[in-house]
């Protein structure tokens, strides 16, 4: 067998590689009829008149024969779906082969045909009464794949039947069916009692029809974020837990993560649930070992940790996570991504099992790269030289994103365990010996690094460092090497040289670089500054006058202006001490981190990003949190989600490594805040040039009196040398200034509506106008018609429905127009809308597709309603929320917008903003500039964060809108145009 | 913070009108194909070079543009074992297997747990192993339609619906020649017409009316040594990966019961799931109802350092020279801790640096080849005799004018050792319940070398 089979199989593809050209295979061979590569080997012409033929013949075998050949086409991707009636024709035969493979075919075409599926319908309605339940199972499953209304509607029936069916098998598969039915047409669903008829099934005698239960109510719940359809009791969680047992591994797997969605009511419950789950740990399924890990890690969480319990439960965790690392290297890279929360979560759990994360030579990259991230989590005191050596292997391996990393992850191991600081700058230096060019700059990229963390420690191989000087040609390796030479110039004789040579390609580096640059002269100007007036000149000049970077620009003029102001205090905000830099540089946020707790082994948890990071298919954002632990002692939870993080431990201070950049700004970033009012002229000291900047301020600095001239500049309020370490402690100081607005932004004004406009010219619906607008009103969305009949004939019985759209929009209850509405009359209706129903990504976002029925047709258009109507009226979120939500989500998913011709002032816009519950939150004023902080938040729970920027006098105000779905964002600006244009 | 501060201009973006979209009647009413909330939509099976051989959409037909995203990271990655499991394209989740030599490429649109679906896929190629002997693209094609209706025997709207392979053999029987030449005379048909007894049974894993005239139990320990040895031949890492793999032919419902001579050593287990757990936690036994034929009975663990004998020493020196374009190597491998066993088909593989091109070398056992295509130089050595040690010397050459290599080689090992499970786990017996006769039963043992890694 085997060697016919691989005969032919050459054979055959030798016919298939030249794609399209005409070869036909007559083999004649008995063996040819042993395999189904034949059905690979057809011709291009006659093919489907071929196969026609044969589908319509006599002979039962080579009806079955044309079916295969027809499967076999659709499976490499051809078209077959012109022999439709004819594969249809075979569907009515007691042989179960035949049966099955035009169902096949049903499922894959019966939408590009739905007047021929209907064909099909009575031998589905006959099957479904089969007395074998694996023709009833079959037939109820295929309707539930045929995705035609028509069809579906004969589906109910059966399906009813089915759902009661006495054989297991039936109902199992008769769950499922429901939520297909769902996904098909939801309202149905529900107005046929089947999801009373699903929550039943839960209490069923069989763990395979449970599971299926559990799986299909998910799935339907996940559509409907707010309905309750899993009403998770100690009665329910008893079934689920009895089922757990008995039900097959992807059962279980719908069974835990459902049981993860449970808040147990106190400890006790908590535990036994634990106990009952944690043989699910010894499972050969490592999804099923992930989901019960998830379960584990959310109710460990209300167990009290003096308890015996917690400890044995621990210890219980760590094989399992160990043994996944052992599987098939896609599914340890899954456990891997998921293990980096778990350690930064608990890192008690793996602390003694640094080993396994070593990196094996043959693991896959993605393997390598997730299992060093881990080995660096799991760094301490104890293990660190193992650390060390192996990440020394590391760095001379082949693959140049490794070795960088494995450099990388040498310094992060300086900072984070004291102890080994110093074996790992000599190990930097060793690797630097080795001249590689990219291990080099990486080498010292950590090495600035380590300079923050232990300052005056390591100065003593700046020299090695400045000999590797020329060879660096990364931005990132430029810039920490000038920021070193900036840091130290006064222990570095040629700072100066060094610095200038840089400075001669200076509009060809990188923005990074330049930045360095410039505070780099400003600092050594500032430490010697009488053999280097020229040099910070020229870069002054360089940044403010030669480039467009807006930036380079700005921070030039502050440089500037401190310099020839008050240069004592310049010498104290530039030269500041800087705090220590924190080890910890890429935790994850820890509300964050705990919704991901939450989502252990989802891909929310592999691209560790919030569930609502996944727009498409939005489906109402749950935010899951973990549940407060009882007796524990510990501070209770507290209801504002952004303080919530603090729960177990106060979040830890951290400062970005690159933060450094504008941590020698920060002072001046806290200059007090101008009270709101009118806003002061420009200042023309910015307006001036050179030759006046460097005045009177310089010549006192020159003149050698620093330490007589003890006049601070008045803006600096905060000594540097009190600056707290903490990244959020001085910035709150300045800013608790500008939060002080409270309610002074005036009272709100009406919500923001636009104007009626046609939806469906009568021209298009047989004499039905609609047109049509959107309101908010009392917190409830208002869909408001002009319905006006142009038709010659009295129209009556009109309903309306929606398409699924973005934001789950639906009708709130029927369309009432009670009367018939007779030829050239209008009616105004307004339809109030609930955002529960089901979701679809829509193009454009606010994109609402409508049908309206009458008794002449259906009718169908489409509009787009205002995002502003989404604004809900609790939008308004804590000032320290705001920040710490603006500073988490990325640069990247900011967007600015104009808006022109604008004339309102910023209070005045504030008001009408607040209208329409966009709520601002602060207020500063800066250089004549109205800053505003706005926060909204959308009926799915997605914020949106903004910052609204208005100068006096100037009609064009400026929008940054930041937001975790940044595909909102174009949306939310329109809104703000409509809204301040109204 | 600093965004709050330091403001810049940036020209405003500006978007294009949005287009109102045409509505057809399938569009608004009951076919929203494009968000179906189901677990794995479509699967692609996609051979070394790139080609789509087979695609199998469990809803609606999704594009196969869709695997561009695939294609471009498979393009970016060389090897294709580097290409990342989870990818992420604008509408859809890409999650894929590659197992012989064949990537298993399921397209994935909703919030879905991915070991879920690789876990799945790693059955799909394991059932059509079983089915057909092998996993490769002329298999499958060969029996291209048996293999699409086992996946939709798999899977249902997304949830997996057989998966085991003694249901799945009741529905679908595999092709043996006898049947595909009776099949083709009259007309038969290989597609069960009845409902599988195991579907529903509380032991879904084995079906009623099991007949046997020999019945037999063999059961298979073996050992996969993971470890990596430094240049000192001290052991950095170290740890055993274990399998029990059984082959039981026992007529009707037999209930058994395995038990180990030392069975504390194993304190990390994954079972089957016919394996009773709570009788494991009290009694350290195994006590099941088998599934008829080939299955693996348990997976185990063994990482306490001092448990993990290492079976063979290696002394190497490897080096290139500063000028010239040469370096010498000489290996030496010698027995370590082998309980008194034979090591035999031991193998050293060498990843050579990219600028060797040719080595000139002596084996004092065993031959050696060097691949210059993957720069690999395998030592195949066989039997390991403690009385004359296998050596292998000589020079390498690498390229004239490329300098020194900078990544030093590292050296896999192979090996076998029958009859030894190295962590010392043994079987004491095994008893069988629920059935009257006398079965045959056996055990063996092996170790093997699992990923064993030497640095240079």
């Amino acid at each position: 067998m085997s060697r016919f089979s691989l005969q032919i199989h050459c054979e055959a593809s030798l016919i298939l590689t030249p794609e399209g050209t005409l070869i036909r295979w007559e083999n004649r061979q008995f063996g040819s009829k042993m395999t189904d590569s034949k059905y690979f080997t057809t011709t291009k012409k006659g093919e489907i008149f071929e196969l026609k033929a044969e589908l319509n013949s006599d002979k039962k075998e080579k009806k079955k024969e044309a079916v295969k050949k027809v499967i076999a086409s659709m499976t490499v991707g051809k078209d077959v779906s012109a022999l439709f009636p004819d594969v249809v024709n075979c569907m009515q035969t007691d042989n179960l082969e035949l049966k099955k493979l035009v169902y096949l075919y049903l499922m894959n075409y019966a939408k590009s045909q739905p007047d021929m599926a209907i064909m099909a319908v009575n031998t589905f309605v006959k099957d479904c009464e089969d007395p074998n339940p694996l023709i009833r199972a079959l037939a109820v499953r295929t309707m539930g794949c045929i995705r035609v209304d028509k069809i579906t509607e004969y589906l109910c029936e059966p399906l009813r039947k089915c759902l009661k069916d006495e054989d297991p098998y039936v109902r199992k598969t008769a769950a499922v069916c429901v939520a297909k039915l769902h996904d098909i047409n939801a309202q149905l669903v529900e107005d046929q009692g089947f999801l009373d008829t699903l929550k039943d099934l839960i209490s069923d005698s069989n763990p395979m029809v449970v599971a299926n239960a559990v799986a299909a109510l998910s799935e339907i719940a996940e559509s409907h974020p707010n309905s309750n359809l899993l009403d998770l009791n100690p009665q329910t969680i008893n079934k689920l837990l009895t089922a757990l047992n008995e039900c097959t591994e992807w059962g279980q797997i719908f069974i835990l993560d459902c049981l993860a969605n449970y808040t147990p009511r106190d400890d006790r419950e908590s535990q036994s649930i634990c106990e009952r789950v944690t043989p699910r740990l010894s499972h050969a399924n490592s999804a099923v070992v992930l989901s019960a890990v998830k379960v584990l890690m959310k109710f460990m969480e209300m167990l009290p940790k003096d308890l015996d319990y917690y400890g044995t439960l621990l210890k219980k965790l760590a094989p399992p996570l160990v043994t996944l690392l052992s599987a098939e290297p896609e599914l340890q890279y899954v456990a891997l991504r998921n293990i980096n929360l778990i350690v930064q979560r608990r890192p008690e759990i793996l602390k003694h099992e640094m080993k396994v994360f070593f990196v094996k030579y043959n693991d896959p990259i993605y393997v390598k790269l997730e299992k060093l991230d881990i080995m660096i989590r799991l760094a301490s005191q104890a293990n660190i030289a193992q650390v060390l050596a192996e990440l020394k292997e590391y760095a001379t391996e082949v693959d140049v994103d490794f070795v960088r990393k494995a450099v990388r992850a040498i310094g992060r191991c300086a900072i984070k365990v004291e102890q080994s600081a110093e074996r790992c700058v000599s190990t930097l230096l060793d690797l630097i010996q080795t001249k590689v060019n990219y291990v080099v700059q990486e080498a010292i990229v950590v090495i600035k690094d380590i300079f923050r963390k232990y300052p005056n420690k390591y100065e003593s191989v700046i020299a090695t460092l400045c000999e590797n000087l020329d060879s660096l040609d990364e931005p990132e390796a430029r810039a920490a090497m000038i920021w070193i030479v900036g840091e130290y110039a006064e222990r570095i004789d040629n700072a100066d040289e060094l610095l200038e040579s840089f400075l001669e390609g200076f509009h060809d580096e990188s923005t990074q670089v330049q930045l360095q640059l410039l505070t780099a002269i400003v600092k050594l100007f500032l430490k010697k500054p009488t053999e280097t007036q020229e040099l910070v000149q020229q870069v002054l000049s360089l940044a403010t006058q030669d480039s467009d970077n807006p930036d380079l620009r700005d921070r030039g003029y502050i440089y500037w202006r401190l310099l020839s102001t008050d240069p004592v205090a310049a010498k104290e905000v530039v030269l500041a001490e800087k705090p220590l830099i924190s080890e910890e540089t890429d935790l994850i946020e820890p509300t964050l981190l705990e919704e991901l707790i939450c989502h252990i082994g989802t891909l929310a948890s592999v691209y560790h990003k919030p569930p609502s990071a996944f727009v498409e298919g939005s489906r109402g954002v749950q935010h899951k949190r973990l549940p407060g632990s009882a007796g524990s002692g510990e501070s209770v939870e507290s209801p504002d989600p952004g303080s919530a993080a603090g729960v177990t431990e106060a979040p830890p201070a951290v400062i970005p490594s690159q933060g450094d950049l504008l941590g020698d700004l920060l002072n001046l970033d806290l200059t007090p805040p101008t009270t709101t009012g009118p806003p002061p002229a420009p200042s023309s000291g910015m307006q001036l040039g050179a030759m006046d900047l460097l005045g009177g301020g310089l010549d006192s600095l020159l003149g050698g009196d620093l330490g007589g001239s003890a006049a601070m500049g008045a803006g600096f309020s905060a000594p540097p040398a009190t600056m707290p370490a903490s990244f959020n402690a001085p910035v709150s100081g300045g800013l608790d200034d500008l939060f002080d607005l409270g309610g002074g932004v005036g009272m709100p004004m009406g919500a923001y509506s636009p104007a009626k406009s046609i939806w469906l010219p009568a021209m298009k619906a047989k004499g039905l106008e609609i047109s049509g607008t959107f309101a908010r009103r009392a917190g409830v969305i208002q869909m408001e018609m002009t319905l006006t009949n142009k038709a010659m004939s009295v129209m009556s019985d009109f309903a309306i429905q929606f398409n699924r759209n973005s934001f789950g929009l639906a009708p709130a209850g029927p369309l009432q127009v009670l009367t018939p509405v007779n030829p050239n009359q209008s009616i105004e209706v307004s339809l109030p809308l609930s955002t529960v129903g089901p979701v679809m990504k829509m193009e454009p976002l606010t994109n609402l597709q409508v049908a309206v029925k009458n008794n002449i047709d259906v009718f169908y258009f489409s509009c787009q309603y205002p995002i502003s109507m989404l604004f809900v009226e609790d939008g308004k979120m804590e000032r320290q929320v705001f920040l710490a939500t603006w500073k988490d989500i990325p640069n990247d998913n900011e967007a600015q917008f104009q808006i022109k011709d604008c004339h309102l002032n910023s209070d005045a816009a504030s008001n009408k903003l607040q209208g329409s519950n966009v709520f601002t939150i602060a207020k500063r004023t800066v250089e004549g500039q109205d800053m505003l902080y706005q926060s909204t938040k959308l009926t799915n729970g997605i914020w949106v964060l903004a910052e609204l920027r208005v100068q006096a006098g100037n009609p064009n105000y400026t929008v940054s809108l930041k937001c975790r779905a940044p595909e909102v964002s174009q949306c939310v600006f329109q809104s703000y145009e409509a809204m301040l244009k109204n | 913070m600093t965004l709050l501060c330091l403001r810049v201009h940036r020209s405003a973006g500006v978007s294009a009108a949005p287009i109102p979209a045409i509505l057809t009647q399938s569009d608004l009413l009951g076919s929203h194909l494009d968000l179906a909330a189901e677990m794995i939509h479509s699967l692609f099976l996609i051979n070394h070079s790139g080609d789509i051989f087979l695609e199998k959409h469990w809803k609606s037909v999704i594009g196969r543009s869709v695997c561009d995203y695939f294609f471009e990271a498979k393009e970016k990655a060389v090897d294709p074992e580097n290409v990342a499991p989870v990818l992420q394209t604008p509408h859809h989740y890409l999650i894929s297997i590659y197992r012989g030599k064949l990537f298993f490429l399921s397209v994935i649109q909703t919030e879905v747990p991915p070991l879920f679906v690789i876990e799945f896929l790693h059955r799909v190629a394991d059932t059509i192993q079983d089915y057909f002997g092998e996993c490769s693209e002329g298999i499958i094609k060969d029996n291209v339609v048996t293999v699409y209706e086992l996946l939709e025997e798999m899977l249902d709207n997304g949830f997996p619906l057989a998966t085991e392979s003694n249901v799945l053999k009741e529905m679908i029987r595999p092709p043996t020649i006898l049947r595909t030449v009776v099949n083709t005379l009259t007309g038969g048909s290989n597609v069960g017409d009845t409902l599988p007894t195991g579907q529903l049974s509380s032991v879904p894993w084995r079906r009623a009316g099991v007949k046997y005239t020999n019945n037999e139990a063999y059961f298979d320990v073996i050992e996969e040594i993971d470890a990596i040895l430094d240049k000192s031949g001290t052991t950095v890492f170290a740890e055993i990966q274990g399998v029990v793999e059984a082959c039981v032919r026992l007529t009707g419902m037999p209930d058994l019961t395995l038990s180990f001579m030392n069975p504390r050593l194993l304190d990390d287990v994954s079972f089957h799931p016919c394996v009773r757990f709570k009788r494991w936690e009290s009694e350290r036994v195994l006590s099941f109802i088998p599934p008829d034929g080939n299955f693996t009975l348990m997976n185990y663990h063994v990482s306490t350092q001092n448990l993990v004998a290492i079976p063979v020493w290696v002394k190497q020196s490897i080096s290139f020279f500063e000028t010239g374009p040469c370096g010498r190597l000489d290996i030496t491998v010698g027995p370590k801790q082998t309980m008194g066993k034979t090591v035999e088909s031991l193998k050293v593989s060498i990843h050579m640096p990219k600028t060797v091109v040719s080595a000139n070398l002596t084996a004092t056992q065993g031959n050696y080849t060097y691949d210059l295509a993957t720069k690999v130089l395998v030592w195949d050595i066989g039997k390991l005799n403690p009385q004359k040690l296998p050596n292998l010397r000589g020079s390498v050459s690498t390229q004239t004018g490329a300098p020194k290599p900078e990544d030093n080689p590292s050296l896999n090992i192979d090996l076998k050792i029958q009859q030894l499970a190295i962590s010392g786990l043994k079987v004491s017996r095994l008893d069988m319940y629920g059935e009257k006769y006398k079965p045959f039963k056996g055990v063996k043992y092996l170790t093997k070398a699992g990923k064993f890694q030497v640095r240079t």
